[in-house]
């Protein structure tokens, strides 16, 4: 097995799919995190969409106390680089309706050709991203 | 009911992207350095994801309502056009800089408070701005 290889990122991803499929077949809502985000931000404030936030920051924390695994803290990365990286990302997601959830996990999903470009698009641009600021500047 | 099932998703949701390791940006960093050190793990991530949501989307167009009677919320839009591209492109390239997608931005006060106040504000705004040119 290559060193990269773990079973832990499958299993979060089967996490992920299935919390998806039970907010679809409880509520019938996709769960795309920018749009219930996005959603919080700009209305309709549902009920549900602060229980999902909520409940993600549960999750999270579980993880962390229950020290499952590491998580390595990043430093000194420069406060400026992050709001703009934070401000296009959220703009980005907000006009092109999803994110890696929305459109990746769920988008994709059910097949729809939009998604489908939307995410290699992302993911293509990521990549050249980092190629950009590891390999060139 | 809609908050139960909400609140169970989300948990199940935050865990499962901590457990992946997508709140570790350097990782992330690592999966999208393709021309480098290449780290292909996050791929079963999204791979995994789509081994429950393929099948489950295809089910549902079979059942009609969800399990509280409320109508499934399909995505109306279908076409590709300059939103969807734009928006796409300046998603990839603020993933790409910092390695944060919206969901493990979401836990961040958790995972790196230091970075989540620079992050995740402006972030809330982008959406916010967006929404807003949406609606005009």
């Amino acid at each position: 097995m290559p060193d990269w290889f773990n079973l832990t990122a499958l299993y979060g991803g089967l996490m992920i799919g299935a919390a998806a499929m039970i907010l679809w077949f409880g509520i019938g809502r996709i769960a795309g995190v920018s749009g219930i985000v996005g959603r919080l931000m700009s209305g309709p404030r549902d009920g549900w969409a602060w229980a999902f936030v909520v409940g993600m920051l549960i999750g999270g924390a579980g993880y962390l106390f229950a020290g499952i695994g590491e998580t390595p803290v990043r430093e000194g990365m420069s406060p400026v680089l992050l709001a703009v990286a934070g401000l296009i990302v959220g703009v980005g997601t907000g006009i092109g309706s999803g994110c890696t959830s929305g459109h990746g996990v769920c988008g994709i999903g059910r097949l729809s050709a939009r998604s489908i470009v939307a995410t290699c698009i992302f993911m293509a641009v990521a990549a050249a991203t980092v190629f950009v600021t590891n390999h060139i500047i | 009911m809609n908050f139960v099932f909400a609140l169970i998703a989300g948990v199940m949701f935050g865990f499962g992207l901590a457990l992946s390791q997508m709140i570790d940006p350097a990782k992330v960093i690592g999966f999208l350095d393709v021309a480098g050190n290449w780290d292909p793990s996050l791929a079963f991530v999204m791979g995994g994801a789509l081994l429950i949501t393929i099948p489950g989307f295809f089910i549902s167009k079979r059942l009609g309502k969800s399990i509280t009677g409320q109508k499934f919320q399909w995505p109306t839009k279908s076409d590709i056009d300059r939103p969807l591209v734009v928006g796409a492109v300046l998603f990839g390239l603020g993933w790409g800089l910092v390695g944060y997608c919206p969901g493990p931005a979401m836990l961040l006060p958790i995972f790196n408070p230091a970075e989540a106040m620079w992050f995740v504000i402006p972030m809330l705004v982008g959406l916010w701005f967006a929404n807003k040119l949406k609606q005009a």
